[in-house]
């Protein structure tokens, strides 16, 4: 009964109702791009991408910014560059996104390390603080987030197309390319909004998680996204409610109750 | 008769390595082609560069028309990996997006399309099963269902049965040869397999960087007979 208590409290306070609705979009955002990224083994885009984010933020705290603005176009840009690199320099796609998240790390240490006064921020930012969601943030997630499942719904047969098999989307008249750009500044745009939730740490397991777990229960491509974006939102809610009722952090809490999801649908499937 | 396909001079280099040199032939309508050469004697090169997959250093390839449908088969079966989380019903759906407008929705008419290129190839059982758990031939037929989905003017197939048992493989070629006679449909086939090629082909492409012999497949035999032509390039 107390924690239904705290639960139906926790509803009460606008910063809650604003983690969970910026929250609950970036949930969708990361399953509808998960499975792409997973599919095409560039799943760690996201975890290269969110290092990029971690030294924007130094940059925006460090010129007293909003770090939304100024990690959008900067991690926009790194995604472009990891996919270039990846194609042309005859690097793997590991080992350009590792280049990229250990320049941008070093870089954002040294930033915090010679700015004084903004090391808690930078915590926050690293492990994600829902009390950090402004109701600007929560208007220009709304509207970003809304792009983001748009485009992906719209385009969605030419990105199933080339995650399946990119020779015979070509031949379908599909430029493979421009398609991948296009996954690689969507997977940019909800990192940058993710951060302010779960962090910049673990703001790659939202695009992970679910979209693994689905693949241990699916049939098919659509229920694949459907059961992740079930799952990443179920994660989201409860980890962000959890958090303030057991008093934990918000961002780990939604990763544990991600891994949680893994391990019933892996039971599930030897189950089976 | 007008040529569907032609292709003169062509050049291809990856890099430094000249894979295809001055590569000349042309296609008629209704023709099979069996595309034979040693590895790395450029004749994946050859085909991807017919669909637009390789860039070209020189020479030209002439379609009969711009909106020529091409049928493509590729060389692996990229669906082999067991995860790949598809039923075969969406996967032979993308054989349909070449003609359709943003934003490429697979209506009413194309899940009939799809259900009957399925019931043509015997695979309606596995309309709604995952890609990943079929076996080899299976799969394959359903790549070879994506490439016929749309009607294809011309079909490309890359060493379609390099993966498969010998009977699976025998049942496969009398299938294309089916659709070479029947719909009339062009055949461009890569294979290994010399004695399939030679017994349901109608003209030979040896392929050598260059194009080696290019005739009827009756020419090939008298010239080369069945036995003294090896594909590690001795002939």
């Amino acid at each position: 009964m107390h924690i239904i208590n705290l639960m139906s409290e926790a509803l009460q306070y606008g910063f809650m109702q604003r983690a969970i609705l910026v929250g609950v979009l970036i949930a969708i955002c990361s399953a509808l791009l998960g499975i792409f990224l997973v599919l095409k083994k560039f799943s760690m885009i996201g975890d290269g991408l969110a290092h990029v984010s971690f030294a924007t933020v130094a940059i925006a705290l460090l010129l007293n910014t909003s770090p939304l603005f100024v990690s959008i176009p900067v991690v926009i840009v790194a995604s472009l560059a990891i996919l270039r690199l990846n194609e042309k320099a005859n690097l793997h796609g590991d080992a350009a996104i590792g280049l990229i998240s250990s320049f941008s790390v070093a870089f954002g240490v040294l930033i915090a390390s010679v700015s004084q006064g903004f090391n808690v921020d930078l915590f926050s930012f690293l492990f994600g603080s829902i009390l950090l969601i402004s109701q600007s943030d929560v208007w220009l997630s709304l509207i970003l987030a809304t792009v983001v499942i748009i485009t992906v719904v719209y385009f969605y047969n030419d990105l199933f197309a080339i995650t399946h098999d990119e020779s015979f989307a070509s031949v379908m008249g599909i430029n493979t390319k421009r398609m991948n750009s296009l996954i690689a500044v969507l997977t940019a745009v909800t990192i940058v909004l993710g951060i302010r939730v779960v962090g910049t740490m673990l703001i790659s397991s939202m695009i992970i998680f679910p979209t693994v777990t689905a693949l241990q229960i699916s049939k098919s491509f659509k229920s694949t996204i459907l059961i992740s974006a079930i799952v990443s939102v179920a994660s989201v809610l409860i980890g962000v409610i959890g958090s303030f009722v057991f008093n934990l952090p918000s961002g780990a809490s939604i990763v544990m109750v991600n891994a949680m999801f893994f391990l019933i649908a892996l039971i599930i499937k030897r189950l089976r | 008769m007008n040529q569907q396909i032609e292709v003169s001079n062509l050049i291809v280099r990856y890099g430094h390595h000249l894979v295809l040199d001055r590569v000349t032939f042309s296609i008629k309508k209704g023709d099979y082609i069996g595309l034979v050469g040693a590895n790395g004697s450029g004749k994946t090169t050859l085909v991807k560069a017919l669909l637009g997959l390789v860039p070209i250093e020189q020479g030209i390839i002439k379609f009969e028309n711009s909106t020529l449908k091409k049928g493509y088969l590729p060389q692996i079966a990229l669906t082999n990996d067991s995860l790949f989380p598809a039923e075969v019903k969406e996967i032979v759906g993308i054989g349909l997006l070449s003609d359709k407008k943003r934003p490429k929705i697979i209506n009413k008419e194309d899940q009939k399309k799809i259900d009957d290129i399925l019931e043509r190839l015997n695979i309606m059982p596995l309309k709604n099963k995952r890609i990943g758990d079929l076996s080899g031939g299976q799969q394959q037929r359903v790549l070879l269902a994506r490439a016929m989905v749309n009607k294809p003017e011309v079909l490309i197939l890359d060493e379609p049965t390099s993966a498969l048992d010998p009977r699976v493989r025998e049942d496969f070629y009398k299938l294309i040869h089916e659709i070479n006679t029947i719909d009339g449909t062009t055949i461009v086939l890569v294979s290994h397999d010399l004695g399939s090629v030679q017994k349901y082909a109608k003209k030979m492409l040896v392929l050598d960087r260059e194009v080696v012999f290019y005739d009827e497949v009756s020419k090939f035999t008298s010239s080369f007979g069945h036995d003294h032509f090896h594909l590690d390039g001795e002939a």
